[in-house]
């Protein structure tokens, strides 16, 4: 574009044609009340969510409110280690920082008893035996690596469980 | 309600750069000015007839610099005029439009320039959209970890076989060709060559996915007075629409969010248009990832559930179709993050003013821009015509 009309003190300055703006963030992270009883109910072994008084949806992780009533969810529920993969994908792509090795598996489980799934790793099976409906159950760190960290549980396997039918979990699959 | 009748609107200037992997000649301020300077030409305008300017983009953390409004406030002619930033994630292009025209239709300006832009060469997207959190596990890879498994979800619903993800992208793909601001030229490409390429987030394939551009698109929007101005007929605002919802609830459907079909009624009602596929003539919609072609004609209301993906295999959706899907190649062949919703408008906008070159539509007088963003939970939609609104 040539319609720029450059002061005399500009002339023959190279113009700007890139700007790269590194950037790095350090997080502090305050979880709140809710997330709180969470995170530490991982480093504890358990996995606690919350009941909505209104809808009566269990969420898990829990934010201390229900995002569709808007009331706050007080009633800690203590959920069951197993679940049902909704959908899942087969992740192919190396993501820099994340050392996983490839090809693995990305699942959306719903936790027994809860009502919105959750996102996890899903290993002691081959990638491609992975399916929608599949019973599994969370596989723990060792006692002494526990802490308030979802990393807590390192990945989802089968138990051995029937499958669940799909269509039971509309809205979630 | 007497008296608070929305004024016409209409778009009567439109421009954009072309869209490369790094438009290393130009920096953002320079990129955005093409577009504009484009935009204003085609409305035989100058910087002195705009009275404000409508500028959007996807997230600061992409390109690193905190509100680049404010430093582009020149390169856009801003010194003296309303500035407004608008941003809705993926979807912004899109909803900068409408707010754009929304401030003309209120009747607060009579001409309004509106931007948008991503210099993804200078930005580091995967890193923006994965900040680690304590509660959630390191299983995601980008967009693609998070789309993928509702993409499998939609596949298992509606018994869609593999082959339809291969199709759309062989068609956008084709379509780009005819699009010379399209990033992607890729003149070799065959249905093998994309059903070969590597599984990345399986179900979706590399070349299933968009690519990362530098671009930025502008368009000049006007009220009644302003519309019969310039030698192109304009293209006339007929219905507008944004939705939201939150990212997670229990029971959400990921795959027809309850926004985006509620957004489709709303604009399609705005226009008038109840038998969506006959009114409608081309649609240029978001489709990031190729399946979110017959996931969206579903959410649309242009299939019924489940029935998105026999319009695709029956070849519906092409050029010569009876309802043309991204003639321009799309965001599968072109993706600056925060411009490609408003490409998707202002394509819409260039189908019914006749200007849109080699991928014109014949007779094309009616169409539908299309914007998602988010985890699928931010929309946009307008309905532009060749006819005024009554
Ligand atoms: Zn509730």
């Amino acid at each position: 574009m040539s319609d720029l009309l450059l002061p005399p003190s500009l002339e023959g300055v190279e113009m700007v044609r890139s700007v790269r703006t590194p950037a790095h963030l350090d997080y502090s992270y305050t979880p709140g009340r809710a997330m709180s009883r969470f995170l530490t109910g991982l480093a504890e072994k358990k996995i606690r969510g919350q009941r909505c008084p209104s809808c009566g949806k269990v969420y898990v992780p829990p934010r201390g409110a229900c995002p569709t009533d808007g009331v706050p969810t007080e009633e800690e529920v203590e959920l069951p280690h197993t679940g049902t993969i909704t959908t899942f994908c087969i992740v192919n792509v190396s993501f820099y920082g994340q050392g996983m090795e490839i090809p693995y598996v990305s699942a959306l489980v719903l936790l027994d008893d809860s009502d919105i799934p959750l996102m996890h790793l899903v290993q002691e099976v081959p990638y491609d035996q992975v399916r929608t409906g599949m019973r599994v159950e969370a596989v723990w760190v060792s006692d002494d690596e526990l802490k308030p960290t979802l990393e807590s549980i390192k990945w989802f396997r089968p138990n051995g469980e029937p499958d669940r039918d799909a269509s039971t979990m509309r809205g979630n699959a | 309600m007497a008296g608070s009748r929305k004024q016409r609107a209409a778009i009567v200037g439109i421009g954009q750069t072309k869209h490369m992997s790094t438009r290393g000649d130009v920096s953002i301020a320079g990129l955005i000015r093409e577009a504009a300077l484009r935009a204003l030409e085609d409305a035989e305008m100058t910087w002195a007839d705009i009275d404000a300017v409508v500028i959007g983009k996807a997230p600061d953390f992409f390109e690193g610099v905190m509100m680049p409004e404010l430093f582009l406030a020149d390169a856009l002619g801003c010194a003296g005029k309303p500035m407004l930033r608008v941003h809705t994630a993926g979807s912004v292009g899109g909803s900068t439009s409408i707010v754009a025209a929304s401030l003309v239709q209120a009747g607060i300006h009579e001409r309004v320039l509106t931007v948008a832009f991503e210099k993804q060469s200078e930005s580091e997207a995967m890193w923006a959209l994965s900040m680690p959190m304590p509660f959630a596990p390191p299983t995601h890879a980008g967009a693609g970890g998070y789309f993928a498994p509702h993409i499998r979800s939609y596949m298992r619903r509606s018994g869609a076989p593999d082959h339809i993800g291969v199709l759309v992208a062989l068609k956008d793909r084709l379509n780009a060709l005819k699009n010379p601001y399209a990033h992607l030229h890729e003149e070799d490409v065959t249905f093998e060559k994309i059903a070969d390429s590597v599984m990345l987030w399986d179900p979706i394939r590399y070349s299933e996915t968009c690519p990362s551009s530098d671009g930025a698109c502008a368009m000049v929007i006007t009220n009644e007075a302003g519309a019969s101005r310039g030698s192109l007929p304009p293209a006339w605002i007929h219905g507008a629409a944004m939705r939201s919802e939150p990212t997670m609830f229990a029971g959400r459907d990921v795959v027809s969010p309850r926004g985006s079909r509620e957004c489709a009624a709303d604009v399609f009602s705005q226009a008038g248009i109840v038998a969506r596929r006959r009114e409608i003539d081309v649609v240029e919609m978001y489709v990031p990832f190729s399946w979110y072609e017959p996931m969206w004609l579903e959410s649309l209301g242009f299939a019924d559930e489940g029935k998105g993906w026999t319009m695709v295999e029956d070849g519906s959706t092409q050029m010569d179709g009876d309802l043309p899907v991204n003639p321009s190649g799309g965001v599968l062949s072109t993706n600056p993050i925060g411009a490609s919703g408003m490409l998707r408008f202002a394509e819409a906008a260039m189908q019914v003013r006749g200007q849109a070159g080699e991928h014109q539509i014949d007779g094309a007088r009616t169409a539908l821009g299309h914007a998602y963003g988010g985890g699928a939970q931010f929309f946009a939609m307008w309905v532009v015509g060749a006819d005024k609104p009554a």
